[in-house]
């Protein structure tokens, strides 16, 4: 009998199937690895499963029982514990406190610090491990507030932890302190759910292993019955679908329009050097976290680069705010639309002009008749789709709001196209729409660097791809060499 | 893309359709206003046995709300960016004891020329005075209530020390004119000064690039800096202004009283503040008007006059526009709930 089934769970985003009948099990005291590619469903599930989303679909029973969790805290009293890579804690809170939050002993109308203390320390030395008790979260290390949050769980009755990520952050020995405490409470009962990018590091701590994979849970195997390659294998099965254009070949003799040299920034860019020819689409794989946003965030001033050079079209340019690489010819398309690209607030023409509104104006002011012309110009052209341009973006569908970023850059005069994350949170008919006007400014001679978590169209739609991890260039490959294995060891570290 | 050209015609014609419509609701909504607006004198004029609508009072309504709106039309452009500016009332006391030791001190007998002269000592006082608050806020991120908060005290303080805690009263009168005299004989030259002032700023604030980027800043400050726009110097002058906006402010009120007085001002931090959030501005930021912070601000003067009118004691009246400052603000709340989407 599994501590845990999962059974055809069916999760629908607008535009999305994120999780397609998805099966799973844990058992007592089992380490059960979750795998699959950025947006494969893994978070979705566990979401599902901790009570902050709710299945459209499917069931769910805890010791053969059927449960229905509505929230986070009917997880809680079944006992499910929920850590994500993001921990939750109040930083200004000592550890009992964050251990204790939500669930602090009162006397009357008092809260019983001894208890809570004496609660806190009891767990602590289940676990044995000792935290500075009095010290504020934010001032202990990483593996230091992960311990919290174990112990929050513990508190709280766990039978089941599920841990995003877990030792994205960590040292190697503590991550021998981490296992080693899995290990413990393993032996206790406690089953864990395990979700790593980081598959070198599964054998050691898994006991099986299950593949999701566009929402649909592919395969579930003992660890030890499933090789390196098979796992990498059925994380990108598919095959590279057609839905992307075909890429031109470029020029035996472009030229070199974006050359970084040595590139370093605080963010975590370490001596990047790379070259993007006219016509050219340079694609960064690599695991989330690995530095890709980073790099061309300092491209385009949006970090301040630390050191080295970047030349545009063969001319040395100083790159030390967004402005002064948008003189440059730098555009910058950002991977969060609403915190980055656009004010959501405002309305189509206004998000359009604004990096350009120079271009649109008359003596002091606004020329709103140029402004008009060039928004529905866009909106044409771009397919937006909207009542006008006077509609404020905010009700805006996700692929037109990404429309609407990408009008605000196409109306300059930039050669050196930096795309994050183009086409997430976007539906499958816009993307194809965005692959198309890549391949479009291809021919009028930018240079452009794409930044993308989905393997596939990484593959698909770059000549070039360059592998970053921990903040630097791991491994190039040419679009002929590259292939999903390939990409993957480097990205997670197994190879190169 | 074929028929680009067709979407665009048609998109334009739709443009159009939409900016029509667009003036068809403004029209329909100044109509309903204007309606509203004349029962509500009507009623009004009756209760006050027709001391309301007469253009004595009427003058005197707009005349007392000049400094309010003054200030409260720099305070408009802080709060827009999501900022707060607390040290109006002080600055509008500093300037004016500053103005007055100036122009008693500075031996100019063309009374044109001083004047200029001490408006613009007063406005570099008020704006180096915004540009101070400014450079916390944007250098180190701190929150413009704390920083603003700060001049409050300071430059109260400073009045006090200036005009050694006595009125400064004017030697010339060449203030006179600007203080109770009348342009063409008819309107009061402080009335004048504010209608400029209103147009003027709403002007900036709606058709030029400055008051793109400020609303840009309000709504998404990070967006807007990823968009190449200059976020320290823009968020800067809006302190910069809202201080110059308090200069003149202290301008009419020390031509007024002909002296400057180190308590002036204070209090009307939160008299400005009242009037651009009645007038539909949002305190997150991203959202507001110039044209609407004067309407706040003559919405409350009529209602001070009225109850001054109606004799109710000034502690009933505190209550009355507390409870109407309340209204206005859930009344927008609603409208844009109801009107969401």
């Amino acid at each position: 009998m599994p501590l845990l089934s999962m059974a055809g769970i069916v999760k629908t985003f607008p535009g999305v199937r994120a999780l397609d009948g998805v099966s799973f099990e844990v058992e007592r005291g089992e380490v059960h690895a979750l795998v699959g590619e950025n947006g494969a469903g893994k978070s979705t599930l566990m979401k599902i499963l901790a009570g902050a989303y709710s299945a459209d679909g499917g069931s769910i029973a805890i010791d053969d029982k059927p449960v229905v969790i509505d929230g986070p805290k009917a997880a809680e009293a079944l006992g499910i514990g929920m850590i994500y890579q993001e921990f939750n804690l109040v930083p200004d809170l000592g550890v009992i406190a964050n251990i204790m939050l939500g669930i602090e002993p009162v006397r009357g109308i008092f809260l019983d610090d001894r208890a809570a203390a004496h609660g806190a320390a009891t767990v602590l030395a289940e676990l044995g491990i000792v935290l500075p008790l009095g010290r504020p979260a934010r001032r202990l290390s990483v593996a230091q507030q992960q311990m919290i949050e174990i112990a929050k769980s513990l508190v709280r009755k766990a039978r089941l932890i599920v841990m995003d990520e877990p030792t994205a952050a960590l040292t190697d020995r503590e991550t021998d302190a981490l296992f080693a405490l899995i290990g413990k409470l393993k032996a206790q009962g406690v089953a864990f759910v395990y979700i790593s990018h980081r598959l070198e590091e599964l054998p050691r701590i898994a006991d099986r292993v299950t593949v999701i994979r566009d929402g649909r849970a592919i395969e579930t195997r003992p660890i030890a019955a499933m090789p390196q390659d098979d796992l990498i294998r059925l994380m990108v099965g598919r095959a590279l679908d057609a839905h992307f254009p075909q890429l031109p070949p470029v020029a035996a003799d472009a030229p070199v329009v974006l050359d970084v040299r040595d590139l370093c920034a605080a963010t975590h860019v370490n001596d990047v050097s790379f070259a993007v020819h006219a016509g050219e689409i340079v694609g960064l794989a690599g695991l989330v976290g690995a530095g890709r946003t980073e790099i061309v965030r300092a491209i385009a001033g949006a970090d301040v680069p630390t050191g080295g050079t970047i030349a545009i079209g063969g001319k040395t340019v100083v790159v030390r705010d967004p402005a002064s690489a948008i003189a440059a010819g730098i555009a910058l398309i950002t991977e969060d639309r609403k915190a980055q690209g656009l004010v959501l607030g405002m309305n189509v023409r206004e998000n359009t002009t604004l990096a350009h509104l120079n271009a649109y104006t008359q003596g002091p002011f606004i020329d709103h008749k140029a402004e008009d012309d060039v928004t529905s110009r866009e909106i044409a052209e771009l397919r937006i789709r909207t009542p006008s341009g006077e509609q404020i973006v905010k009700n805006l569908s996700g692929g037109n709001q990404q429309k609407v970023v990408l009008a605000k850059w196409l109306i300059g005069q930039a050669r050196v196209f930096l795309f994050d994350e183009p086409t997430r949170g976007v539906d499958v008919g816009a993307k194809a729409e965005i692959y198309v006007l890549m391949v479009e400014l291809l021919a009028r001679g930018a240079a452009i660097v794409m930044v993308s978590s989905e393997l596939p169209e990484v593959l698909g739609m770059s000549h070039r791809i360059l592998v970053v991890r921990d903040g630097a260039i791991r491994a190039e490959f040419t679009r002929e060499q590259a292939t999903p294995d390939k990409v993957i060891a480097v990205a997670a570290g197994v190879a190169a | 893309m074929a028929d680009a050209g067709e979407v665009k015609a048609v998109l334009d014609a739709r443009a159009g359709d939409v900016r029509s419509q667009q003036q068809r609701n403004l029209a329909v909504r100044v109509a309903i206003a204007v309606v509203g607006f004349a029962v509500l004198v009507g009623i009004v004029n009756v209760l006050t046995h027709g001391d309301f609508l007469t253009v004595g009072n009427i003058t005197n309504v707009l005349r007392q709300i000049t400094f309010n709106s003054i200030a409260a039309v720099g305070q408009t452009f802080v709060i827009i960016t999501a900022g707060i500016d607390l040290s109006v009332g002080s600055l509008m006391g500093l300037t004016g004891v500053v103005m007055a030791l100036f122009a008693n001190a500075v031996p100019l007998d063309n009374g044109v020329l001083l004047v200029i002269a001490t408006i613009v000592v007063g406005i570099a006082v008020g704006c180096a005075a915004g540009f101070i608050n400014a450079v916390p806020v944007v250098r180190l991120g701190l929150p413009p209530f704390i920083t603003t908060l700060a001049m409050l005290q300071i430059a109260r303080g400073l009045a006090y020390i200036l005009a050694h805690g006595q009125p400064v009263p004017l030697n010339s009168n060449a203030f006179a004119g600007l203080g109770t005299g009348q342009f063409l004989d008819r309107v009061p030259w402080s009335i004048l000064v504010m209608v400029v002032i209103v147009a003027i700023f709403a002007i900036v604030l709606t058709r030029t690039r400055y008051g793109r980027y400020v609303f840009a800043i309000g709504g998404n400050e990070e967006a807007a800096r990823l968009a190449g726009i200059n976020v320290v110097r823009t968020k800067t002058l809006v302190y910069v202004i809202s201080g110059g906006c308090a200069a003149v402010a202290g301008m009419l009120l020390m031509a007024r009283f002909a002296s400057g007085s180190p308590q002036t001002g204070t209090g009307y931090e939160l008299q400005a503040i009242a009037a651009v959030v009645v007038g539909g501005t949002s305190l997150m930021g991203g959202r507001g008007s110039v044209i609407g912070t004067f309407f706040g601000a003559l919405l409350i003067g009529v209602l001070n006059n009225v109850m001054n009118l109606l004799n109710i004691e000034s502690y009933t009246q505190q209550i009355v526009l507390g409870v109407v400052i309340l209204l206005a603000v859930v009344l927008d709340e609603l409208r844009k709930r109801f009107f969401a989407r």
